[in-house]
C-alpha cells in the first residue's frame, strides 16, 4: 500500500476556463496534461496525499502586499483571487498542522509581479507567494520566510517586495539575465541598506543539467537556508528549467526537479512558470508531488529523457562553481557590504523604470528608504506610469520601529493630494491600508 | 407485475408491484451461510399464488459480491500491469499473482514503448501453471489507446475462461482504481456467474421466464448479460436501493438527505431534486478504491442495535454491534432499548431495557428514563452531526474553473428522509434537533426492495477526442473512429450520446424512455508554438439514476 511519509496537502486549480489570450503560453490548456498524468497515477488517492479546495483572497489580503493601480479589482480577474487563494490555502493547512507540506498547483503564476501594479508583466499580475506569507505572518507571527525561487526566470517581482525586508531570505537560481527574460537577478542584487544579503541571485548558464542545479542547491543554497534558520522556507516551484522548455534554455529534468525539492524541503511549493505543458509538466510535477510526499520518485521519466543528450559541458560546470563562490562569498560578507553600501549618502534612494512586457505599460519609480538598524525601515515610491497614472506609495514595515512608524506617517499626512491620483499609506504594524485622494 | 428483491446482511426484502403499487411484502431472514437458498425462498414467497406470466420485470439486490470482496474470500486471478514511467506499480498489487510488464503509453495516448511479446508468454505459461482462469490486464493511460492491453489480451486467447481488460472496466483515469477495478471483477466473476446462472435455472424451472436484472451500486440496473462483463459493478448495491426507494419522496425542487437507519449502520445519500448524487470516482471496500460508478453515499457505525457505554463520563454510542438489543435478548444496551423505555417502540422487553440501562444511569447519575434519554439524544444528535460532515465534504470537493468556483452548485438540504426498521421512532426528535423538516419514507422498512424494483437502467459513456491526432475514441464502448480536423464539440456530444443511447439499450433500458445527459465537456484548443494545432475534447454522458418510465405515479401511490 502507498502511503506518504509526510502528510502533505495539494491545491489543484487548473482554471480551464481562463487565458490571458487564446494562444498566449498561459491559457486554458497549460494544466490540462498535468490533470491527466496526476490523476491516472492516483495521486490524489494516496494515503497521506489531500487534494484542498482553493480559498480565495480578498482584498486586505493584496493590498497588504500591493499597491495596485487604480485598484486590485481593476488588475486582478478572478483567476487571480483563486491562484493567491489556492498559495493561501495550502500556507494555512501548514501553519495549522492539517499537513506538514503542500504545493500548490495553481494558474496563473506571480513572481514578477513588484509592490506597486498598473497590470501584468511576464504573465504575473500579483504576487501569490508573497500575498501567502504576508497572510501567515499576519494570522500566524511567522517571522523569517525563506523563499527559493526555481523557476527558469528571475523572481523580479519577489526580489521587489523583499528588497527591503531583512526577515525574508529570497534566493532565486535562474538563467542568467543576459540571455533570458526579465533581463535582471545578478549576483550583486543584494537588496536595499537594510537588508543586504537577503536577497540573493545565482544565474546559471544556459544549458544547465541535473549537475549543476543539484551542485548549486548542495553547495550555495542548502549552506545559506542552514545559516538562515528560517521559520518556513517556500519554493516558487517554477518549471520552466526543463530541457523541453520552448521559451528557456536549460537542460533540467523531471526526475532533477524531484530530487531538487527533496533537498531543499521546503514547507510550501507554489507553482510558477513551465510552458512545455506535455513533455515535461505532467512528469516534473508528478516528480515534485512525490517527492514533497516522501514516495519514490526514481521511476519518474519523461518519453524524450535521454541522458546523454542533457550531459553538462565542462564550461557550464566551471562557471556554475564560480557563481557559486560569488554568491557565497557575498552572504558571508553581507554585512561588510552593508556598511560600505551604508557609507554612501545616497544610498536611500533609486530611480528606475519598469516594463511590463505583459501589458505593454511602462513605469518611472522614485524610491526613498528611511536607512533603518531596528527595522525594515519604512519607504515611499513616487509612481508614474505612461498610462499617465501617478502614485505615492508608502509602506510602514510589520515589526516598524517607533521612529520608522512616525516617519511613515508622516509622509503620508503630508504629501500633497494635488500631485497625485492616490496617495497610499500600507501600514504593516497595523494591517491597515489606507488612501488619500484629492 | 414487478418484483424487487434487496438482500441485505439479517434480511431479504422482497415486494411485488403493480399499477395500483405495493400488492404483496415479505421479509425472510438471511442466511449469510447460503444465499442461494434466501433468494429463492424470498422468491418462492413473493410468487406464491402468481401466476408467473405476469411477472414482467425482476430486479436483485444482493450483498453476495460484496461479502466476497470484503470477506476474502476470492478465487485466484492473474494479474499483468504495464506502469511505463511514474509511480512503481508495484504498488498497486492486487493479489499474488501480480506481474509487471514494461511499455508505456503517454498521457495522449500515444506508444512510447511496446510491450514485450517474450515476456507476455512467460507469465501466461506461469499463470497456466499455477491453474488460473481468469485474468486482468491494465495499462496506463489504457482509456486513451487501448493497443497494448488488446495486444497482450491476444497473446492470452485461448488459454483461459475469461479476461478482463481494464480498458473496457471504466472509461476514467486512475491506473491503481483501474487495476484494482479490473481485479474486482475478474476475482468476482466466477462466483457471481455461478450463483445467477444457478438462480436463472431455478427460476425457469418454475416457470417464472423474465430475465433477471441486477442492482448496481450507482442506484441502476443492467441485465444479466451485461452483468457477466462488469459483475463486480453489483457490490454495494444495498445502500443504493434504499436511496432508490427514497427518491419519489424528496422535493422537486431542492435538495434531501436519505438516512436508511439500520442495525449497525446509518448509510446516508443526496437527492438533488429527486436524483441521487454520484460519488465523484467510485467505491471503496475491503481496502480496494475502484472505478466502480456509485452514488455518494456515507455510512457510520451507528444504528438501532449499536453497543452503548460509558467512557469517562460520555455516552459512546457504536460503532459496534454486539447483537440485537437487550429488550429483543440481545447482549449489551442499544438505542433500541432506550427506544423501549421512552415508550416509542412498542416491542421487546423494558424490563430487559432497564437491566442495560441500570448501570448507564448510575454512571450518569440519572434515572433510567433520563439516561435512556440521554442516549436517545446523543444518537440522534451523532447522526445528524455525520449529515453535516457529508454534506460540507460534498461542498469542499474541489472545482478546475473559474465558473464553478463561483457558480457551482452547493448542496444545501432541507429536507431528511429517514427509512429503515427504526426510521419512525427516529423522525420527530431529528427534526426537533435540527431546522431540516424531517419524513419517514412510505413503507420504510421495504423501501429497498421497492427501489430495486422500480430503479431505471444506467450506464456512462467517456468520449475523448483529439483532433490534431484526428482521433476519437471511447474504449470502454470498444469504439475508436478517425475524426477530421474540424470536429469539435458539438459533434462530439452527439457522438457520445448516440454511444450512450446504444450502451444503454443493450443493458436493459427502455429505448423510448432514455433519460441521458451530458455531465461534463470540456473542450481545449491545443496551440503548439502559436499555431493552434488541434482540439482537445472530452465529453462523458450518462443514463440518469431514476426511477423506470411510469412508475413514478406508482412510487406515489405506495404510501
Amino acid at each position: 500500500m502507498l502511503k506518504a511519509k509526510h502528510k502533505t496537502g495539494l491545491v489543484f486549480f487548473p482554471a480551464f476556463d481562463w487565458a490571458i489570450d487564446p494562444t498566449h503560453p498561459e491559457r486554458e490548456e497549460r494544466l490540462l496534461y498535468t490533470q491527466d498524468q496526476v490523476v491516472e497515477e492516483g495521486i490524489f488517492d494516496i494515503d497521506g496525499i489531500v487534494e484542498l479546495k482553493p480559498d480565495l483572497v480578498n482584498v486586505p489580503d493584496v493590498q497588504r502586499v500591493h499597491f495596485c493601480v487604480p485598484d486590485p479589482l481593476s488588475v486582478m480577474t478572478e483567476s487571480h483571487f483563486i491562484s493567491a487563494g489556492g498559495a493561501k490555502t495550502i500556507g494555512c493547512a501548514v501553519m495549522e498542522k492539517k499537513i506538514e507540506k503542500g504545493f500548490a498547483l495553481v494558474r496563473p503564476p506571480g513572481h514578477h509581479a513588484m509592490r506597486v501594479v498598473h497590470g501584468a508583466r511576464g504573465f504575473c499580475n500579483v504576487n501569490i507567494e508573497a500575498i501567502m506569507i504576508e497572510h501567515l505572518r499576519q494570522t500566524y507571527g511567522v517571522q523569517r520566510v525563506a523563499i527559493v525561487d526555481t523557476d527558469c526566470h528571475h523572481g523580479d517581482g519577489t526580489q521587489d517586495i523583499y528588497w527591503h525586508d531583512p526577515d525574508t531570505l529570497f534566493i532565486s537560481i535562474h538563467q542568467d539575465g543576459r540571455t533570458l527574460y526579465p533581463g535582471s537577478g545578478f549576483p550583486n542584487e543584494l537588496g536595499g541598506p537594510n537588508a543586504i544579503g537577503t536577497t540573493l541571485n545565482i544565474p546559471l548558464p544556459p544549458n544547465t543539467s541535473e549537475e549543476g542545479f543539484l551542485y548549486t542547491i548542495r553547495n550555495v543554497v542548502l549552506p545559506i537556508l542552514e545559516d538562515f534558520q528560517p521559520d518556513l522556507i517556500v519554493n516558487s516551484a517554477g518549471q520552466d528549467n526543463h530541457f523541453s522548455d520552448p521559451i528557456t534554455n536549460m537542460n533540467f529534468t523531471a526526475r532533477g526537479y524531484a530530487e531538487l525539492t527533496e533537498l531543499l524541503n521546503a514547507d510550501i511549493a507554489v507553482l510558477e512558470g513551465g510552458y512545455a505543458i506535455e513533455g515535461a509538466l505532467p512528469y516534473v510535477n508528478l516528480g515534485i508531488i512525490l517527492a514533497m510526499a516522501g514516495i519514490d520518485y526514481s521511476n519518474v521519466r519523461e518519453p524524450t529523457f535521454d541522458p546523454e543528450k542533457l550531459r553538462q559541458s565542462q564550461d557550464v560546470t566551471r562557471i556554475i562553481g564560480k557563481v557559486g563562490e560569488l554568491v557565497l562569498a557575498y552572504w558571508q560578507q553581507r554585512s561588510a557590504i552593508q556598511d560600505q553600501v551604508r557609507s554612501k549618502p545616497t544610498c536611500g534612494r533609486r530611480s528606475r523604470q519598469l516594463f511590463y512586457d505583459t501589458a505593454g505599460i511602462t513605469e518611472m519609480q522614485e524610491e526613498t528608504i528611511q536607512v533603518c538598524d531596528h527595522c525594515g525601515g519604512a519607504w515611499r515610491i513616487d509612481s508614474t506610469s505612461d498610462r499617465g497614472r501617478h502614485i505615492l506609495a508608502i509602506h510602514i514595515p510589520r515589526r516598524a520601529c517607533p521612529k520608522c512608524q512616525s516617519t511613515g506617517q508622516a509622509w503620508f499626512a503630508e504629501a500633497d493630494v494635488k500631485q497625485f491620483d492616490m496617495i497610499a499609506l500600507q501600514d504593516q504594524s497595523t494591517d491597515t491600508y489606507t488612501v488619500r485622494k484629492a | 407485475m414487478i418484483i424487487g428483491l434487496d438482500v441485505g446482511g439479517t434480511h431479504a426484502d422482497v415486494v411485488l408491484l403493480g399499477n395500483e403499487g405495493v400488492i404483496n411484502e415479505i421479509k425472510v431472514p438471511t442466511d449469510p451461510t447460503d444465499l442461494f437458498d434466501t433468494v429463492l425462498t424470498a422468491l418462492e414467497k413473493i410468487t406464491a399464488d402468481i401466476d408467473p406470466a405476469k411477472i414482467i420485470r425482476m430486479v436483485m439486490s444482493t450483498t453476495l459480491t460484496t461479502n466476497a470482496i470484503i470477506q476474502k474470500k476470492l478465487p485466484q486471478v492473474g494479474m499483468i500491469v504495464s506502469g511505463g514511467p511514474g509511480v512503481d506499480p508495484h504498488f498497486y498489487r492486487t493479489n499474488d499473482h501480480f506481474e509487471c510488464l514494461s511499455g508505456s503509453i503517454d498521457h495522449r495516448g500515444r506508444e512510447v514503448e511496446p510491450v514485450q511479446a517474450a515476456a507476455i508468454d512467460r507469465i501466461r505459461e506461469k499463470f497456466i501453471a499455477a491453474g488460473i482462469r481468469h485474468v486482468g490486464v491494465v495499462t496506463k493511460f489504457s482509456v486513451r489507446n487501448a493497443a497494448q492491453e488488446l495486444a497482450i489480451a491476444r497473446q492470452l486467447e485461448g488459454h483461459f475462461e475469461k479476461v478482463f481488460l481494464g480498458h473496457r472496466i471504466s472509461g476514467n483515469l486512475s491506473f491503481p482504481r483501474r487495476i484494482a477495478t479490473t481485479y474486482l471483477n475478474a476475482a468476482v466473476y466466477p462466483i457471481h456467474r455461478e450463483f445467477f446462472e444457478a438462480v436463472n435455472n431455478s427460476l425457469t424451472r418454475k416457470g417464472l421466464k423474465v430475465p433477471i436484472r441486477i442492482l448496481k451500486a450507482d442506484g441502476g440496473n443492467m441485465n444479466f448479460e451485461a452483468s457477466i462483463d462488469y459483475p463486480a459493478q453489483t457490490t454495494l448495491s444495498g445502500p443504493a436501493a434504499s436511496v432508490m426507494g427514497s427518491i419519489a419522496f424528496g422535493p422537486e425542487k431542492g435538495d434531501a438527505l436519505v438516512m436508511d437507519i439500520g442495525g449497525t449502520t446509518t448509510d446516508m445519500a443526496i437527492l438533488v431534486d429527486q436524483v441521487p448524487l454520484l460519488a465523484p470516482q467510485g467505491i471503496e471496500l475491503g481496502g480496494f478504491k475502484t472505478l466502480i460508478r456509485s452514488l455518494e453515499t456515507h455510512s457510520i457505525g451507528i444504528g438501532g442495535d449499536s453497543a452503548v457505554r460509558i467512557e469517562n463520563g460520555r455516552i459512546q454510542v457504536g460503532p459496534h454491534r454486539n447483537g440485537p438489543a437487550m429488550a429483543h435478548g440481545g447482549p449489551s444496551p442499544t438505542p433500541t432499548d432506550a427506544l423501549v423505555l421512552l415508550g416509542k417502540a412498542r416491542k421487546g422487553s423494558r424490563e430487559l431495557a432497564a437491566r442495560g440501562f441500570a448501570p448507564i444511569a448510575e454512571q450518569l447519575g440519572v434515572t433510567i428514563e433520563d439516561a435512556a434519554f440521554q442516549v436517545f439524544d446523543h444518537t440522534c444528535r451523532q447522526i445528524l452531526r455525520a449529515a453535516e460532515e457529508m454534506v460540507e465534504r460534498i461542498n469542499r470537493q474541489p472545482v478546475y474553473t473559474i465558473h464553478e468556483m463561483q457558480d457551482g452548485y452547493q448542496v444545501r438540504p432541507t429536507t431528511i428522509l429517514v427509512l429503515g426498521g427504526p426510521a419512525p421512532l427516529f423522525a420527530e426528535h431529528l427534526e426537533t434537533l435540527s431546522h431540516y423538516q424531517v419524513g419517514v419514507v412510505p413503507r420504510w422498512t421495504v423501501a429497498n426492495a421497492i427501489g430495486a424494483a422500480l430503479a431505471r437502467t444506467t450506464c456512462e459513456v467517456n468520449l475523448y477526442a483529439d483532433t490534431e491526432q484526428q482521433i476519437a475514441t471511447a474504449p470502454e464502448e470498444n469504439f475508436t473512429t478517425k475524426v477530421d480536423r474540424s470536429f469539435d464539440q458539438a459533434q462530439a456530444r452527439q457522438m457520445a450520446l448516440d454511444l450512450l443511447q446504444k450502451k444503454a439499450v443493450a443493458r436493459g433500458a427502455n429505448p423510448a424512455h432514455l433519460e441521458m445527459e451530458v455531465t461534463e465537456e470540456l473542450q481545449f484548443n491545443m496551440v503548439r508554438g502559436f499555431h493552434t494545432t488541434g482540439r482537445n475534447i472530452r465529453i462523458r454522458a450518462q443514463v440518469q439514476p431514476g426511477l423506470i418510465y411510469g412508475y413514478d405515479p406508482v412510487a406515489g401511490r405506495l404510501m
